[in-house]
């Protein structure tokens, strides 16, 4: 288990297995083997970090047989930056979904086993190296995901559940009609090989297969104007599985469009990075102001989701660069870590009160202080102040516009911190400020309170600690 | 000069507009699972095509379209297993108006 390519094997065998088991096993069983896995994994996670500080990226040949027939895994310190974000916020959402789900077992019994094939899927599609094994990596999450957002059972989280299964499978339908394309164009769909001859010569059918790409690939991050699935489907689950969806799955498809923009389509990014980054300031405005005038809390931080995810897009005309890797990076997983908390504490406040609405949080604060404290915790990574990550990643994105005399990113930047001040103080105002309803609150366990406290604190602290996440990034910038 | 590759690309990258646009425009839930496998189709004629491009056939996107059409069939019947679900519960088979409150 020495080399990172093995290492990368297993954190896929893993989940595979309590994902399976949590078949034979139900409720409390399930719950500690894939908490015991997931702890596994974490180490596996950063040990692999670790390693490749000292040695480098690594690849390794399933079974043997090596491409173009078999499957190479290749890990860098790109990959296992979202492995360590993955492993570790999962960890933490397993830990708080045991408790959340106590007692609904029969209804969320298969809850274990999806989260173990999504996150099996999620660590393939960081490690994969071709194209093709990307796209199997990518239906996986997806209809894991929609698997998870239909377990409500509901009327409505069906609906949500199809809404979302539908624009899954038409994003990743275009993205392999361009992979098909560019396997007729190159005969080759390893990214390693693809690099150099995409920098040699681009045809005209590349460019209509990346452009394919693209739009299917923005489909499942939600970018706006294809966000429509987005706020049903993570508002209507119950919060873990909103949490998952919000903090890790988006960000699954967006790590394919890093990758395969900032090095291998790279010679493409010229002429038209302008579009997805006017698509993602749009998405800043749109998704705030949807979230300020949301009237329920799940709503609102679903809405928030779509916010935060354009700030990813904004990137593109930096790309490519270590700068620009390192922003996206940062934002990943500030908005990551901020966004489990926000869910994480939501879920709290809806079993504590009984209901989902805004006027619902009336005098909460006095009841439930450190779930309202994480909430705000994470609202100040989500806003980017100091000293949390999400200022971290809203500097640097700002000090490389500016390097680059992109200055209107800057001004949408600013203008995002403004309105993300505006939805996050709007349910702290609603808490703190109207006196509270003689309704009975819940007693809630401890542990959901503090688990939702370890993410928000974890997503504040990450910006004082944030050199050795972006050194991660150096050895892959450099090489 | 039109070769069969470019045919079998050109019908393949037709059926997938067809497909995607009744994806996205039709109301009935079962004609959307429909619609989603003639994508499908469609892109798996391409890639079927351009494995006759060579003289000797190439098997790589034979791989690649026998493990697109697994990936298919799971989609597809977990896509019916939802439309059932929804019918049960509600007794449609389209999805209702966008709550978006």
């Amino acid at each position: 288990m020495g080399d990172p390519g093995s290492l990368a094997a297993w954190l896929i065998v893993l989940p595979l297995v309590w994902g399976s088991s949590s078949f034979v096993f139900f409720g409390k069983q399930a719950a500690w083997t894939a908490i015991a896995g997931l702890a596994v994994q974490t180490a596996l996670s950063f040990h692999l970090a670790a390693i490749l500080m000292e040695s480098g990226p690594g690849v390794h040949r399933v079974g043997g047989w090596g491409a173009p027939l078999g499957i190479d895994l290749a890990v860098d310190g790109l990959s296992a930056a979202l492995l360590i974000l993955t492993q570790t916020v999962t960890l933490t959402l397993a830990i708080y979904a045991r408790t959340y789900f106590l007692h609904d077992e029969s209804k969320y019994r298969h809850f274990w086993s999806l989260t173990g094939f999504l996150i099996a899927g999620m660590n393939a599609l960081f490690v994969s190296a071709d194209l093709f094994n990307l796209y199997v990596t990518l239906e996986i999450i997806g209809l894991a995901a929609v698997g998870l957002v239909a377990m409500g059972g509901g009327v409505n989280q069906i609906a949500a559940a199809l809404r979302y299964l539908f624009a899954t499978l038409l994003g990743s339908g275009a993205y392999l009609l361009g992979v098909a394309l560019i396997y007729g164009a190159y005969g080759t769909v390893s990214l390693e090989t693809l690099t150099p001859l995409i920098a040699n010569h681009v045809p005209r059918v590349v460019w209509f297969a990346a452009g394919l790409m693209l739009v299917g690939l923005m489909l499942k991050t939600a970018l706006f104007p294809f966000h429509y699935w987005l706020p049903p489907a993570h508002s209507g689950a119950a919060a873990p599985v909103s949490a998952l969806l919000s903090a890790l799955v988006v960000k699954a498809s967006f790590y394919l469009i890093m990758r395969l923009w900032i090095e291998t389509f790279a010679p493409l990014n010229v002429g038209y990075a302008w579009l997805p980054a006017s698509l993602g300031a749009a998405a800043i405005l749109w998704g705030s102001w949807k979230a300020i005038r949301a009237d329920r809390i799940k709503m609102l931080i679903a809405y928030s989701t779509v916010a935060q995810l354009g700030y990813l897009f904004l990137v593109f005309p930096l790309l490519p660069g270590l700068k620009a890797a390192q922003v996206i990076v940062m934002q990943i997983y500030a908005h990551g870590l901020a966004k489990a908390a926000m869910f994480a504490a939501a879920g709290v406040l809806v079993k504590a009160t009984g209901h989902d609405t805004m006027s619902g949080l009336a005098g909460t604060a006095g009841r439930l202080p450190l779930t309202l404290f994480s909430f705000g915790l994470a609202g100040t990574t989500l806003m980017g102040l100091p000293p949390s990550s999400g200022f971290l990643s809203k500097w640097q994105l700002i000090d490389a516009a500016l390097a680059d005399g992109q200055w209107p990113l800057v001004v949408i930047v600013l203008a995002g911190g403004l309105l993300a001040a505006v939805y996050v103080f709007r349910i702290l105002s609603f808490a703190f400020l109207l006196p509270p309803t003689n309704e009975k609150i819940a007693p809630i366990p401890r542990s959901l309170e503090w688990t939702a406290f370890v993410l928000a604190g974890a997503s504040v602290v990450l910006g004082l600690r944030g050199v050795e996440l972006i050194g991660l990034l150096i050895p892959w910038g450099a090489g | 000069m039109i070769n069969s590759s470019l045919v079998f690309t050109i019908t393949g990258i037709v059926l997938f507009a067809m497909g995607a646009a009744a994806v996205i425009m039709m109301n009935n839930l079962l004609r959307r699972i429909l619609a989603f496998n003639l994508m499908g189709s469609g892109i798996f004629l391409v890639l079927v095509g351009l494995a006759q491009r060579q003289d000797a056939v190439d098997p790589v996107p034979q791989a690649m379209v026998l493990t697109g059409i697994v990936v298919a069939v799971a989609a597809t019947a977990l896509a019916l297993a939802l439309v059932r679900k929804l019918h049960a519960l509600s007794g449609r088979l389209d999805l209702p108006r966008r709550d978006n409150g």
